[in-house]
């Protein structure tokens, strides 16, 4: 079933000689159970894509479509909802608020969306366990080192029933081990039933998505996807070619 | 790489016959390097020969395990101490391919370049896939070899990246057909 359906965007910033074209009429569905990659060059549209997929954006022309609804079509403040409710973002700055403990870090969107203050807490802390991070609920982000900050943002982004995690480089410029160890988390939240978008240069890391689609100039011009027989790659060392 | 240095490190665990050094040998390396028994002997009879490795007497099953030498474990400790050469490795075919189809005439390089992005792609997700299924503790030596060649694959895309970053920057003209002799005859006619 697909979760996100971005229908023929087009995303003009500017008017006229000066206008840019950020992006010039791309299609992407993402299915529940898949997690896309989007790779190019800087200035490709990723993040624009990225934004318009997650509501913070509207396209110039065509349609984005979030679990069966036109974003388009929603009040502001139910869009605001969805994204609340239904929509976890990784971005690559964190967006941590200071003066919150990583537990209420993770219980504030809950909060907003009308939940008690003591279940959303405990929610949050079953979050923070479940990336690995057990009793630092109290700790403020500055007592936390780089992975641990962004597992709470990750934690923060896959908490409650969220249907589309969309995420921008979420591994930063964490460490090879801490950077994976994002993707696993971001993988296994997809597996459960998530649909996720990826954007991504580092192709090791877009290596963990089901699909990836690359985009040049605003325009998808490939996707990979996996091999019919991947055991053929390990027939010859360094395999593939 | 060579065989001789694989087998030279795994006797270093102790004696071992062949098909136990194949066994062996497959199991370091994942399967990624398929060995035949034929190989083994063919490589025990010259380490034998150049005293790197003896012969012991063979067991009650009829099988000879080998046992590394004092001149065996000098040469394997040399070859842990020497760097691998990257001028040793058989030369980039991809690498060539796209300089040739840089200056060959009616072909788009960014087509070149994009497809094989793909297909190494293709090959890194496999990789990936490959990976999150090693128990990380318990085959490290296996997850190393995974590691290595995701590492290759991923600075492959990255070198792609940088070929398609440079043909957008310095935008080379297209090479164009030329005539041979005999066409332009042909023109001419």
């Amino acid at each position: 079933m697909s979760v996100l359906d971005v229908r023929d965007v087009h995303r003009v910033h500017g008017r006229g000689e000066t206008a840019v074209h950020a992006l010039r009429g791309v299609t992407l569905t993402v299915s529940s159970g898949e997690l896309v990659a989007v790779m190019g060059p800087s200035g490709s549209g990723k993040s624009t894509l990225l934004n318009l997929a997650g509501g913070l954006d509207r396209p110039t022309q065509g349609e984005v479509v979030v679990d069966g609804t036109v974003l388009a079509r929603c009040s502001r403040r139910a869009l605001a909802a969805l994204r609340r409710r239904r929509i976890g973002y990784v971005f690559q700055d964190l967006n941590l608020l200071a003066s919150l403990t990583a537990a209420e870090n993770v219980a504030l969107p809950l909060e907003l969306d009308g939940v008690g203050v003591r279940r959303a807490r405990r929610i949050a802390e079953s979050a923070l366990s479940e990336v690995d991070l057990d009793g630092i609920g109290p700790r403020f982000p500055d007592e936390l080192s780089g992975g641990q900050q962004q597992r709470v943002a990750i934690a923060r982004a896959l908490v409650g029933d969220r249907r589309l995690v969309l995420a921008d480089e979420p591994t930063g410029a964490l460490d090879s081990h801490t950077g994976e160890a994002v993707l696993r988390l971001l993988r296994s939240k997809v597996d459960s039933g998530a649909a996720g978008v990826l954007v991504t240069h580092e192709a090791r890391h877009a290596a963990w998505a089901d699909r990836v689609v690359f985009l040049r100039d605003g325009l998808i011009v490939d996707t990979a996807g996996p091999v019919d027989q991947p055991e053929e790659l390990l027939t010859t060392p360094g395999g593939g070619r | 790489m060579s065989v001789k240095h694989g087998l030279l490190a795994l006797l270093q665990r102790g004696p071992m016959y062949g098909y136990q050094l194949r066994a062996a040998f497959e199991e370091s390396t994942g399967g990624t390097w398929p060995l035949n028994i034929g190989q083994v002997y063919t490589t025990l009879s010259r380490l034998e020969r150049d005293e790197l490795v003896r012969a012991l007497p063979e067991n009650e099953a009829g099988q000879r395990p080998y046992q590394i030498t004092k001149a065996g474990r000098a040469d394997l400790a040399a070859w842990f101490a020497t760097p691998v050469s990257r001028s040793d490795r058989p030369r980039d075919e991809l690498a060539i391919k796209l300089a040739l189809a840089l200056t060959t005439p009616g072909i788009d390089v960014r087509t070149v370049v994009q497809n094989q992005r793909a297909a190494t792609m293709r090959t890194l997700q496999e990789y990936t896939r490959l990976k999150a299924g090693i128990d990380r503790a318990a085959d490290l030596a296996w997850l190393l070899v995974v590691d290595s060649m995701l590492f290759q694959a991923e600075a492959e895309i990255r070198w792609l990246d940088h070929c398609e970053a440079s043909l957008v920057r310095y935008a080379p003209p297209p090479v164009t057909i030329v005539a041979t002799a005999d066409e332009s005859e042909e023109v001419r006619a």
